[in-house]
């Protein structure tokens, strides 16, 4: 005991004076800074947010993928073969039989049976987007089956593009869970739920070793993966909130990769040999959404005016920087029918003449809501400005993130500046939640954007029920691109920018793969040399 | 017998002191609740998310007891509290009781080593500038004073790590260890410090206070700060009183004077000033927390206020309050027991 406060006090004295203590990173193990206290849950049935859908989506296999390079793809998954019958309704997957969970069992269709019904019946806020193949709780046990160890039939309640079908089975709810591994930690009925939100059970290339919430998680690598063995062995993510944090540990070689660098950090890097970028376009949107409970925003002139008033690469340029792209339209780059056309440039001439014959030549007030962190104030700091310019008074009502966003939901907003992700990588997606609002009453069970805002087009809710039951792909995609051109027209949102995810690593570190979403981020081929 | 007046007036004060206590925290305790459900942010999109289904947005209001009126959800609340069960934090899905075991240990070890940094060299340069008074010393540590409350304490630790840690690489960075030695020592007290000595392990103790050395040092900037100027300042006072003149005619030493005669009588206010210095820290070290990626009470209250977990911030506050109240209580009966008069 004397020993040991000696050794105590010796450390206590000499630590701070002789420079810190390191544990270096062995070359099998990845290190990443992010902010990570998004994350509530990793069970596939429950994860809703980013951080948690990249966990998932290295941790669990899905039936089908879509292709990290080209999201319009779909690629095998779990399933090597899928078809559909002549009926439209009856989608049928070969699973592949070399595919082993974590504990070493085989993946069957019993598993994945149970995944898909598993996630309607706990029917956390994910599932609907499983819902939206018209399966409910009391259907999904009929209409998701087994017809044999390896092979798994679903069964849509409608004719629907079967591209959509295949696009929801992407998504991190549509993850493959070992059904026995949930059901021995299964309590009071939650089918695991409660386990599986800190621990996992799937066949991806990694395995969950540890979760602590805001603090960090763990994942090993799976050596007997299917799709071949991880080119590294661990990864450490760490919760570091701060991006010029991040920054400084990447610097100094604590973490190999700084996933959350703003603006200013990345000009602050730019020009170091020894830091590289893996860039990608994700499928977050920026938008403005004008409330047309507002007797001036509702007016068509009106809508125009503000899409004109927008400084789109000054805001990009000065406010942004690299971490978003100007994109106009509702359907994120890279998606299936999506459309990079231009048409608003800030023109503060061509506004002032669309609201003088609105008879609004001297302008009129609005609020807009925004959330009260960077670059939401600057942004909306800019939008005041360009207004302006026009006699648009643009007051700016900041709040916290959740209370913007409350107040969005009740339908009290002027303008609300905010970002809008897919829930799975298919243009129904976005077409659903933008330009489909059939119940526009305050009692409506869909709150999509478009209800938000009070807006409700009955051509383009036919639009875009068309396009979500068409089979063909080509006409499909079609559909989809008349169906922005005259979004963009028409109606109350004003789409400004798309994310572009920006992961900065050591020029000795690669092989990040960024995907459409944070679904499709990939850690299996991070290497160091 | 009938107990003396003595017993009596000790037992009288014992009581109203205790009575203080809990009205002060149930006041606490009203207080946190109605802020948190007045504040316009549906707590329901915490759990179920921005796009969940009308029904789905129904069953969890249900479940979270929103749909009772307001006396009826305070006094499940009570009953729960006074069973020391603060709920279950949506984000982390863990008993709130739990989150606080695991993150208030780290900013305790955080203040504690602030304030002993604060009081180390606060009280120190606080009675040099006092004996300096009007000379360059006393010009020197009143500036350090007054850049140490002036100065925004996240931007002073933006500038630390920069400078001591990207920069020279004399301390190590943000968290509480090389995050390799994580979990790599069971945890007995929550204090990395403390536990990684009981089990011996000599290196993991060795990181964390080389992770603890800077936030500490920023944190224990601002302390010394405030624990200087008030020193000075309370010195002061007592260098104007007649027994110093006393002393000094006497012929003792102006050290005697100074160390032993005047800094014995600033002790017993210091007392309160080094309390609510340590208080302050333990509940306002929130910034230095985010830009230390240091996981403690401060950044898990924040952080579960941003995302609507009330069950967290109303589990973390009351703690934190009763934390301050504890250490104003302590600083009373140490008050009392340094200073005869006012017993």
């Amino acid at each position: 005991m004397v020993h040991r406060c000696a050794a105590f006090i010796f450390l206590l004295l000499s630590a701070p004076l002789g420079g810190p203590a390191r544990a270096a990173a062995p070359p099998d193990t990845v290190v990443m800074g992010k902010g990570i206290d998004d994350i509530v849950s990793l069970d596939p049935a429950e994860v809703y947010e980013v951080s948690g859908a990249e966990v998932v989506g290295n941790v669990y296999d899905r039936l089908v993928e879509d292709d990290p390079r080209d999201a319009t793809q779909i690629r095998a998954g779990l399933a090597t073969a899928w078809s559909v019958d002549s009926s439209g309704r009856v989608f049928t997957f070969r699973l592949r039989r070399d595919a082993r969970f974590a504990t070493g069992a085989p993946v069957t269709a019993g598993d994945a049976a149970f995944s898909l019904q598993r996630a309607v019946a706990l029917d956390k806020a994910p599932a609907l987007v499983l819902r939206q193949l018209g399966l409910t709780k009391d259907n999904v046990a009929a209409r998701v089956r087994a017809a044999d160890e390896g092979t798994l039939v679903i069964e849509t309640s409608r004719v629907m593009a079967s591209s959509l079908v295949y696009f929801c089975l992407t998504a991190p709810v549509a993850s493959i869970v070992e059904r026995g591994v949930a059901l021995a930690h299964e309590q009071e009925g939650d089918l695991g739920n409660g386990w599986l939100a800190g621990h996992s059970a799937g066949s991806g290339p990694y395995r969950l070793r540890l979760w602590r919430p805001a603090e960090r998680y763990v994942l090993d690598a799976n050596l007997d993966y299917w799709g071949g063995a991880p080119a590294n062995r661990h990864v450490f993510v760490r919760h570091i909130k701060e991006a010029a944090t991040q920054r400084l540990m990447l610097l100094r070689g604590d973490i190999d990769y700084a996933r959350d660098l703003d603006k200013d950090q990345l000009d602050a890097i730019a020009g170091n040999p020894a830091i590289r970028f893996d860039r990608g376009v994700q499928s977050l949107v920026t938008y403005l959404a004008l409330n047309q409970r507002n007797p001036y925003l509702r007016r068509p002139e009106v809508i125009a005016a503000i899409k004109h008033l927008i400084d789109y690469d000054g805001i990009a340029h000065a406010i942004l920087g690299g971490t978003r792209i100007v994109h106009e339209a509702f359907e994120p780059q890279g998606y299936l029918g999506a459309i990079d056309d231009l048409p608003f440039r800030y023109d503060p001439e061509r506004a002032k003449a669309l609201l003088a014959s609105a008879g609004l030549a001297e302008g009129f007030a609005v609020t807009i809501d925004v959330r009260n962190a960077s670059p939401w104030t600057e942004m909306a700091q800019a939008l005041q400005s360009g207004f302006a310019e026009a006699g648009i008074t643009l007051t700016i009502v900041p709040g916290d993130g959740k209370q913007v966003l409350t107040k969005y939901r009740a339908r009290h907003h002027d303008i609300f500046l905010g970002e809008w992700g897919t829930d799975y990588p298919d243009p129904h997606s976005n077409a659903e939640a933008f330009a489909l609002n059939e119940d526009n009453s305050d009692a409506a069970r869909k709150k999509t954007p478009a209800w938000r805002n009070a807006w409700s087009d009955p051509a383009m809710n036919a639009q875009v029920a068309a396009a979500m039951a068409e089979r063909d792909v080509g006409r499909r995609a079609a559909l989809y691109r008349a169906l922005q051109r005259a979004h963009q027209q028409t109606a109350p949102f004003a789409f400004m920018f798309q994310l572009v995810e920006t992961a900065a690593h050591p020029a000795t570190v690669d092989g990040f793969l960024i995907g459409a979403g944070p679904a499709e981020n990939r850690y299996a081929g991070i290497a160091k040399h | 017998m009938p107990a003396s007046p003595s017993i009596e007036r000790g037992a009288m004060a014992a009581l109203r002191l205790a009575a203080s206590v809990l009205l002060t925290l149930f006041g606490l305790l009203l207080a946190t609740f109605l802020i948190a459900r007045v504040v316009p942010i549906d707590p329901v999109l915490a759990v179920v998310g921005d796009r969940a289904s009308a029904d789905t947005y129904q069953r969890v209001r249900v479940e979270l007891g929103l749909d009772q009126p307001l006396y009826v959800q305070f006094w499940r609340y009570v009953v729960l509290v006074l069973h020391g069960d603060f709920g279950r934090s949506v984000l982390t899905r863990n008993p709130v009781v739990e989150d606080i075991a695991r993150f208030l240990p780290a900013t305790v070890e955080l203040a504690t080593a602030a304030t002993l940094i604060g009081v180390a060299l606060g009280i120190p340069a606080g009675v040099l500038a006092a004996a300096r008074q009007g000379r360059w010393a006393d010009h020197a540590i009143r500036l350090v004073g007054l850049v140490g409350y002036s100065v925004p304490v996240f931007w002073l630790g933006l500038m630390a790590l920069l400078l001591f840690y990207a920069e020279l690489g004399w301390a190590a960075g943000p968290g509480r260890l090389d995050i390799f030695y994580e979990d790599t020592v069971a945890p007995v007290t929550g204090l990395i410090l403390v536990d990684s000595a009981i089990a011996g392990n000599w290196a993991v103790l060795r990181s964390a206070l080389a992770h603890l050395v800077l936030p500490a040092g920023v944190l224990g900037y601002f302390s010394l700060a405030y624990i200087s100027r008030m020193t000075r300042s309370l010195m002061l006072e007592q260098l104007g009183q007649e027994y110093i003149v006393t002393a000094r005619a006497k012929g003792l030493s102006e050290r005697r004077v100074l160390w032993r005669h005047a800094l014995g009588n600033t002790l017993v206010p210091l007392v309160t000033v080094v309390a609510l210095s340590y208080a302050s820290l333990l509940e306002g070290s929130v910034l230095t927390e985010t830009v230390f990626a240091w996981p403690g009470i401060g950044s898990y209250i924040t952080g579960s206020l941003l995302n609507i977990d009330m069950n967290a911030v109303l589990g973390g506050t009351l703690v934190v309050g009763v934390l301050f109240i504890s250490l104003n209580l302590l600083s009373d009966l140490l008050y009392r027991w340094l200073d005869p008069r006012t017993r």
